[in-house]
């Protein structure tokens, strides 16, 4: 469809967002940003591909992150600071134990592999139904529901410990643990 | 944030076979949007609103436009 002042606008509605999904994906502000206009300038060109009443924020969000698993294959071999480098992209800073949290977060959420990495924020902080999430990923349903469970239960492992068994503590220091209540 | 290990323990939360503690993943969830609800309320950058609106200007230049396959591929 044409690119009327509807349309702009709701795309520039969905800056935010998609700014959002670029950081949490890359860890780095700048590049995120980048991302976010090529995104801009991408989907302002191929206007006319986009159905009328579909899903506008669906179809943004499958251009960046098309954008983005081009871009990392290029980037692969460049060694990247991505803990540190999302800090400065915050408007205020958080208290030191708040901040040192969110590192480790940071840290386990950059851990993940990419594939569980984006379905995980696609659902659980873009608020994308799994449907959704799926074609903006091109695979199936199911394969998004298990890649968020994956992505669940490996930052739980690489946070809390508890529930992984590869990282859990052994016998002994279960039994000592659960002799102390 | 280690705590919760130990208040799971403490009140013997069930350690199911590969499965999650409701609690733990309630934080993942959390921090999770904590993180992307950060930068949402950041709203939309200067540069973002410009380039919008400079292809508002009749005879704009579009870039990026070369290639055709721009989404679902």
């Amino acid at each position: 469809m044409p690119l009327t002042n509807q349309l702009r606008d709701d795309i520039l509605a969905s800056v935010p967002s998609l700014r959002a999904f670029a950081i949490s994906l890359s860890g780095n502000g700048d590049r995120a940003d980048d991302l976010v206009q090529e995104t801009l300038l991408r989907a302002i060109a191929n206007i006319d591909s986009f159905q009328p009443g579909s899903n506008l924020p669906a179809w943004l969000f499958t251009i960046l992150r098309n954008l983005f698993r081009s871009d990392y294959r290029k980037r692969r071999r460049e060694v990247e600071d991505s803990e540190g480098n999302y800090a400065k992209t915050l408007k205020t800073q958080p208290s030191q134990g708040a901040h040192l949290e969110f590192e480790e977060f940071r840290a386990a959420l950059d851990k993940l592999p990419q594939d569980q990495r984006e379905a995980l924020i696609l659902v659980g902080a873009s608020g994308f139904s799994y449907e959704d999430a799926a074609a903006i990923c091109g695979c199936a349903v199911g394969t998004i529901k298990s890649r968020v469970n994956r992505a669940r239960s490996k930052l739980s492992a690489l946070l809390y410990v508890e529930g992984a068994e590869d990282f859990g503590p052994d016998n002994t220091v279960r039994a000592v643990i659960g002799g102390n209540g | 944030m280690k705590e919760v290990k130990s208040q799971a323990s403490q009140t013997g939360a069930p350690r199911k076979q590969g499965g999650l503690n409701a609690e733990i993943q309630a934080r993942i969830g959390h921090q999770l949007r904590a993180m992307y609800d950060d930068v949402v309320r950041q709203g939309v950058p200067d540069r973002f609103a410009d380039l919008i609106r400079k292809l508002d200007e009749p005879g704009a230049q579009v870039g990026g436009d070369t290639e055709k396959n721009s989404g679902r591929d």
